[in-house]
């Protein structure tokens, strides 16, 4: 059996009569870029919530390299190597660049109940901040406040975040989002450059990323994931067209 | 302990909560539709006491005084919302709370103006005196009757109001989506002005029905706040059943805690022990409740919908 | 950035504050000695607050009640030192020690019986239940007739420090000064260090800093309790300075003011809540000398700081350039 690095088995939350997740089996190899794709509403943001903790599931189990993690609080999941980015930019906006960073730093060194020396004084965790603010190429904003950086430069940032927090295991939630052309580019670009080191779990609408980042796709439609495979078996799975493009379809491939 | 004096307390308690259900009501209402916290809540509910002692004297008679101290009160709800809440609605909860902490003083103080210092003792008319008996143990003052009797029917009223009728569903609508509702051609700023002066009718209803009892007085709108806060956080903030369930649990608890935990707690430690700590314990027994509850819910009992 | 953003500014004010009020006493004028140890005591309170209020984000309407303790755990052992009882607990004194421990300590059991409850609700909840607990204290004292109930209590003696007679106006000034040094300092380190970059992250966003994998509830109980206890010590010194104790210091509407101290002179600044306290005590001052109705303009004057203020006094300071920042919904 091989071992994932992330599993869902069964599981299910619903909200009222809605069912976002359903019966929800997902399986993700180590070292893979396994995209979550679907059309709107199909629960890919209730099945992230999950996956970090911010919601518990009804029924079913989350298995992190083999432990269960279902009813693990989310900072403790952080600890295990699980990062997530969200959606909609979620950075502390009235701190600098740097110290975004550093906070993520900073939740690996041990406890930060330290009350005397001053944290951005400590060059351990700002030489290491600094290091990953360079990869993403934003180290010449370090110390800008993050609320005059563009939302491209932002989403740069949550990437820089879940490099700096070394996870083992990458949620991105749309990190596309709201990203004009060039920008998308360079999200792009810095997610192929990020993807060799780690594992990642991505949610995307962007077909294109998809395609071009995805080592594997999983389908979800109404809370169900209804096909696994390769961008190329995906593109040619029936029941996928139609989950798109509705039952008429018969046209072009998405 | 005997029977007839328990269900003395009883009503007390049942008192208690319908005054605070009247109170909690307008401050959950203009909670959960206009996101709005008011400190300056009990300051209506003192202003309508006010209003109403003044005109008892005018007209020489409580319940004439009543009928034309609730439009009245109404009034100054209104221009506070006109003037002051109106601004505030875009504002986060902590602006509008300290906002409204001014407001109290400036309400305050206005109405030290108007009244002078001294409170406004209300006199009872002639046929409200006295006592009904019920049985040969249970006699019950006429006038305590007559406020639980008020404010189930206002109670009911505001139930019947919200659920079963137009300007209710307008109102449940601009709760759950305001500006679906404003969409749909609601208009949003006539119905919160609606709301926030039948809130302060409500309050000041309950200051008005209290005064004989306690008489009117600058100060009795700063204790009531805190315990209508209490009733409306356990209660859920925003939820009308919250706050009504709330209350009455509330006002029991009070009322028969301070009546009875000495004898309660006599049971197993001594009198003199008792008797010392019963009354703190009594006082700070609603306080243990509240945390009680939101150490399992800490959105309060009834939480209503997120929007 | 962070650190103190206003440096010159917090030295010429603590400079002046050091230097007027005692030369204008020497000088024969004890009113605006009085005046200046009353502010100092509140500063020292809003600089506690400023702790969970302006770098933690946590609208704390409560905390009056720690005011209170700290005046009351003056009050209390002063109290059975004159009249008996409670000997065998060790007290019934008028050391100042012990004062200070029993201001401070129960302050800080307080806060976190109390912060366990309130650090799980949050926005307006948490404003609600903090305003509540602090009224809960308030009932219970009054309750208690031994200490005066509703009339409160005057002590004959003030806290008993070797070396040091607080019925000095000027010693006691340079107590209370002192300590308000102590509490900015404290905060200062407490808000630079890493406890303090995870304290000031949850602030920003308490979800993103959970996700991090900081269990910010204990980040902010810690806080919390430190903020208390600190506010503790200020009411030890209000006691003193009043010499009568009363259940009003923890009324909530002492807590109001204590946010508006805050809130006035700019949250999250060094300076910020002792400039506050100034502007604030001053105009009060100000206003009741005029009007026995000085509540009145008062309360608008709050009120338009709140509509139209923005960044608080601090903030009058800032340079043109430098931009606003957004409020965030609790």
């Amino acid at each position: 059996m091989t071992d994932f690095i992330l599993e869902t088995q069964h599981l299910s939350k619903a909200f009222g009569g809605i069912r976002a997740t359903d019966d929800l089996d997902l399986q993700v190899l180590p070292g893979e870029l396994h995209a979550v794709i679907g059309p709107n509403g199909a629960g890919k943001t209730t099945l992230i919530s999950q996956l970090c903790g911010l919601q518990t599931p009804d029924t079913g189990a989350i298995l992190y390299k083999g432990k269960d993690i279902t009813n693990l609080p989310p900072y403790k999941r952080a600890h295990l190597g699980i990062a997530r980015s969200f959606q909609i930019t979620s950075l502390i906006m009235e701190m600098t660049v740097l110290d975004n960073v550093a906070l993520a730093v900073q939740a690996r060194m041990g406890s930060s109940f330290r009350f005397f020396k001053p944290a951005r004084q400590i060059s351990a965790i700002r030489d290491q901040a600094m290091d990953c603010l360079a990869r993403v190429n934003l180290a010449h904003r370090a110390d800008v406040l993050t609320h005059e950086l563009s939302h491209g430069e932002h989403r740069h940032i949550e990437i820089a975040i879940a490099l700096a927090a070394k996870a083992d295991l990458m949620l991105l939630d749309e990190p596309m989002a709201g990203l004009g052309v060039e920008e998308s580019r360079a999200m792009v670009d810095l997610l192929t450059a990020v993807k060799t080191h780690t594992t990642i779990v991505l949610i995307e609408h962007d077909m294109d990323v998809v395609f071009a980042l995805a080592d594997r796709i999983s389908v979800l439609v109404y809370g169900h994931i209804i096909a696994t495979g390769s961008p190329s078996e995906i593109r040619a799975n029936k029941e996928v067209e139609i989950a798109y493009l509705g039952e008429e379809s018969g046209a072009s491939a998405c | 302990m005997d029977a007839a004096l328990f269900i003395m307390q009883v009503l007390n308690g049942l008192q208690l909560g319908l005054l605070l259900f009247l109170v909690a009501s307008g401050l959950t209402l203009v909670f959960g539709i206009m996101d709005f916290v008011n400190l300056a809540h009990a300051s209506l509910y003192m202003v309508g006491a006010m209003i109403c002692a003044s005109v008892t004297f005018v007209v020489d008679s409580f319940l004439w005084a009543i009928v034309i101290a609730l439009p009245l009160t109404a009034l100054v709800g209104w221009a506070v919302e006109r003037f002051v809440a109106r601004k505030l609605y875009a504002r986060d909860h902590l602006d509008q709370v300290l906002a409204t902490f001014g407001l109290i003083l400036v309400l305050g103080t206005s109405a030290h103006l108007i009244w002078g210092p001294q409170g406004i003792a209300v006199p009872l008319p002639e046929w409200l005196r006295g006592q009904v008996t019920l049985s040969e143990t249970l006699i019950l003052p006429r006038y305590r009757l007559l406020i639980i009797g008020a404010g189930l029917s206002a109670a009911g009223g505001l139930f019947w109001l919200v659920n079963y009728t137009r300007l209710g569903m307008l109102i449940r609508a601009g709760a759950s989506n305001r500006r679906m509702a404003s969409a749909l051609g609601v208009n949003i700023e006539f119905l919160f002005s609606v709301v926030f002066a039948l809130g302060a009718a409500l309050a000041g209803l309950a200051g008005m029905l209290i005064t004989p009892i306690t008489e009117a007085s600058l100060g009795m709108g700063n204790s009531i706040i805190i315990t209508a806060f209490v009733v409306i956080i356990v209660g859920g903030i925003g939820s009308m059943k919250g706050a009504f369930i709330a209350a009455m649990l509330i006002g029991m608890i009070d009322t028969l805690g301070r009546a009875f935990l000495d004898g309660f707690f006599a049971l197993f430690m001594s009198l003199e022990a008792a008797e010392n700590s019963a009354p703190a314990v009594s006082a700070m027994l609603i306080y243990i409740i509240m945390a009680v509850v939101l150490a399992f819910k800490p959105a309060g009992l009834f939480p209503p919908k997120v929007r | 950035m962070g650190q103190n953003s206003y440096p010159k500014l917090t030295f010429v004010v603590l400079l002046l504050l050091a230097v007027v009020p005692p030369l204008l006493y020497v000088s024969g004028n004890p009113f605006y000695l009085d005046l200046a140890t009353r502010l100092t005591i509140l500063a020292t309170a809003a600089v506690a607050l400023n702790l969970v209020l302006g770098y933690g984000g946590l609208v704390s309407f409560g905390h009056a009640a720690y005011v209170g303790i700290g005046a009351y755990a003056v009050g209390i052992p002063g109290y059975h030192a004159l009249y008996g009882g409670l000997e065998s607990l060790g007290l019934a004194t008028h050391s100042g020690f012990v004062h200070l421990a029993l201001a401070m300590g129960i302050s800080a059991v307080f806060a976190f019986l109390t912060g366990l409850v309130c650090l799980r609700t949050k926005g307006v909840y948490f404003i609600m239940i903090t305003m509540a607990f602090a009224q809960m204290i308030y009932y219970a004292i009054v309750s208690i007739k031994t200490y005066g109930g509703d009339d409160g209590l005057t002590i004959d003696v003030r806290s008993e420090f070797p070396g040091i007679s607080l019925d000095n106006p000027l010693q006691l000034f340079a107590v209370s000064y002192g300590v308000l040094l102590f509490a900015i300092v404290v905060v200062r380190t407490l808000v630079n260090s890493r406890f303090g970059m995870v304290l000031q992250g949850a602030k920003g966003n308490n979800e993103r800093v959970i996700m991090l994998g900081y269990n910010t509830y204990a980040y902010r109980l810690t806080a919390y309790v430190i903020s208390g206890a600190l506010a503790g010590l200020a009411g030890a010194l209000l006691g003193n300075f009043t010499t009568f104790i009363s259940p009003e210091m923890m009324d909530w509407t002492r807590s109001g003011d204590l946010m508006f101290m805050v809130i006035l002179g700019g949250v999250a600044t060094t300076i910020g809540p002792v400039l506050g306290s100034v502007v604030f005590i001053v105009i009060e001052e100000i206003l009741s000398s005029f009007t026995v109705y000085w509540q009145l303009p008062f309360g608008l004057l709050l009120m338009a700081v709140v509509l139209y203020g923005r960044g608080g006094l601090v903030g009058f300071f800032k340079s043109r350039s430098a931009p606003t920042k957004s409020e965030s919904k609790p």
